[in-house]
């Protein structure tokens, strides 16, 4: 198994979400983030006062797949959430171990 | 204060009900000058500060009320002892007053005098809280607002608004308060600060706004009661001079609004709500000296004017290193000198009095005068409140502890949070926050 990690830009999390369902994705996490990339943060000013504002508010989703959808789910992601700007965000994936479906207790793949 | 109604002739001088009813409409929309404050500089703190903040003015509600009843009222305005302190054994504790015993040569009943004055006595110490932003102790602050109301407050009231006040006599023309609110506010802050000293962090750490709409809704407030602080002033409407007093209220803050916009747009790039609030109250206060002596065409100048250099002035405490938190210096110290000054050029002698200013063929003596006032009230301030706030730093340390200013002045000094987060929405926070919070004494 592996966990799919993306943070992209929260108007993103609309499409996709669409996209992993079509994939016939079954569940999700989403958390709201914020950090930076090469994009950095905005600036703002009060009253002639600049603040610099490094992070900007992202979207954590945390997707578990099996092994064998793993790559083209990233890229299904991936197209879902660019917009051709900076800031875009990021996707990766890592292997997993294990896993548990509290309810029932099945294990490993089942438990997706 | 009412020179004009002076003018009216002896037998026309009887309680006027529309006034009497007029006045004290106007007394209520001062008093929520004071709440409206409160919002303003509320909203301009972070989180861990707001109620600190809230309470600094809701507090000069308390103690400013009942100071004025016992004897601020009697020394502002009692009988005139050389020019600069007033006393009237009826007006302690406002006793010995009739019901419809009129004040002075107005057609207002004393009482109702006595509670419009009594609600810019509230409002004028609130001001300069804006200095002291989430590091000062409450009691020291309740203390010095008791002690500057006193020996500060009350006998500049007598100079510039009763009939024998020094500053009255001489001339000096302040129709709702630019000197004796404002300026008087504003260098107060001043000399506080110089004993206080800065926030923890002031400079280096991020120190935004934590409620732009609180501010925007508290600076509506305060342009809404000013109507009543400005054209109130005249104490009734027999001769026009409060109208007018109100529409250059209206258009001074409107003026002064667009002119801190567009500077800051020109230096800063963007047009900003914290701008626009702030660019109504600096003309707010520079047109309160001035409603009555100039045209509405005046008025724009002087908004405009109070505006770009209100919202220069603002950055200054960076260059200089003075922590005036919320600009009590930039906006009400500045705009009270811009407006009491620019009656020197712009007094029309046509409103309030024949005095003219410059540029209405008055020459300098108006403006000779306005000079006096200004400098003489800046300078009492200054150095008494200074005095005040080094004398109670001493008894008692008029700041928190830094351990308690880092951690939020809001649960050191009155163990609340101003907005409770726990529970919402589904994260981690919300919840661990709920369930690590426990009522204790079910």
């Amino acid at each position: 198994m592996k966990l799919i990690t993306a943070v992209i830009k929260p108007h993103r999390l609309d499409e996709v979400k669409d996209a992993l369902q079509a994939f016939g994705v079954h569940g999700l996490t989403i958390t709201e983030a914020s950090g930076y990339g090469r994009q950095r943060g905005h600036t703002e000013v009060y009253r002639g006062a600049e603040y610099t504002v490094d992070l900007v508010p992202k979207i954590r989703i945390e997707v578990l797949v099996e092994d064998a959808d793993s790559e083209e789910l990233v890229d299904v992601i991936v197209k879902a959430a660019r917009t051709g700007k900076i800031g875009d965000g990021k996707v990766w994936s890592v292997p997993v171990d294990d896993a548990v479906r509290v309810r029932t207790g099945e294990r490993g793949p089942d438990a997706l | 204060m009412p020179p004009g109604i002076l003018t009216l002739a002896a037998d026309k001088v009887t309680l006027s009900p529309a006034n009497t009813g007029f006045m004290l409409i106007c007394s209520a929309l001062v008093m929520i000058m004071t709440p409206g404050l409160a919002f303003f500089y509320g909203g301009m703190v972070r989180v861990k500060s707001v109620l600190n903040m809230l309470m600094m003015s809701f507090i000069s509600l308390g103690i400013v009320t009942i100071l004025w009843v016992l004897y601020g009222f009697g020394l502002a305005f009692g009988t005139d002892s050389g020019g600069f302190i007033g006393w009237d054994g009826n007006f302690a504790g406002l006793s010995g007053i009739g019901l419809t015993q009129l004040w002075g040569v107005s057609t207002i009943p004393i009482y109702v005098f006595a509670v419009f004055q009594l609600m810019f006595a509230v409002i004028t110490p609130a001001l300069i809280s804006g200095a002291l932003a989430d590091r000062v102790k409450f009691t020291a602050w309740a203390l010095f607002i008791a002690l500057w109301v006193t020996v500060v407050y009350f006998p500049v009231a007598h100079w510039v608004w009763a009939d024998g006040g020094w500053l009255f006599k001489l001339g000096v023309i302040d129709f709702a308060g630019g000197t004796a609110v404002h300026i008087n506010a504003g260098a107060a802050a001043l000399g506080v600060i110089l004993v206080v000293g800065k926030r923890v962090g002031f400079k280096k750490d991020p120190m935004r706004p934590h409620s732009l709409p609180l501010v925007m809704l508290g600076a509506g407030l305060l342009w809404f009661g000013w109507f009543g602080f400005n054209a109130g002033s005249w104490l009734g409407n027999d001769d026009g001079v409060g109208a007018v007093a109100f529409v250059n209220t209206q258009v001074a803050t409107a003026a002064a609004m667009l002119g801190w916009l567009a500077y800051e747009k020109l230096r800063h790039g963007s047009f900003t709500t914290l701008g626009a609030a702030s660019g109504a109250v600096a003309g707010l206060v520079a047109i309160t000296p001035a409603c009555g002596a100039v045209s509405p065409l005046g008025a724009i100048a002087v908004g405009v004017i109070a505006g770009v250099l209100c919202a220069m002035a603002v950055n200054l405490k960076y260059k200089l290193g003075y922590d005036d938190s919320l600009d009590v210096i930039g906006v009400h110290l500045v705009g009270g000198v811009v407006g009491s000054l620019l009656i020197g050029f712009f007094a029309t002698g046509g409103v309030q009095s024949k005095a003219k200013g410059l540029f209405y063929g008055g020459g300098f003596e108006q403006l000779g005068k306005q000079t006096v006032g200004v400098v003489c009230v800046l300078l009492y301030s200054l150095v008494v409140s200074y005095v005040l706030a080094k004398v109670i730093d001493l008894v008692m340390g008029f700041r928190v502890g830094e351990d308690e200013e880092v951690a939020g002045i809001d649960q050191a000094s009155h163990a609340e949070t101003a907005y409770d987060f726990t529970g919402a929405g589904g994260g981690t926070v919300g919840r661990l926050g709920e369930a690590l919070t426990k009522k204790v004494n079910a």
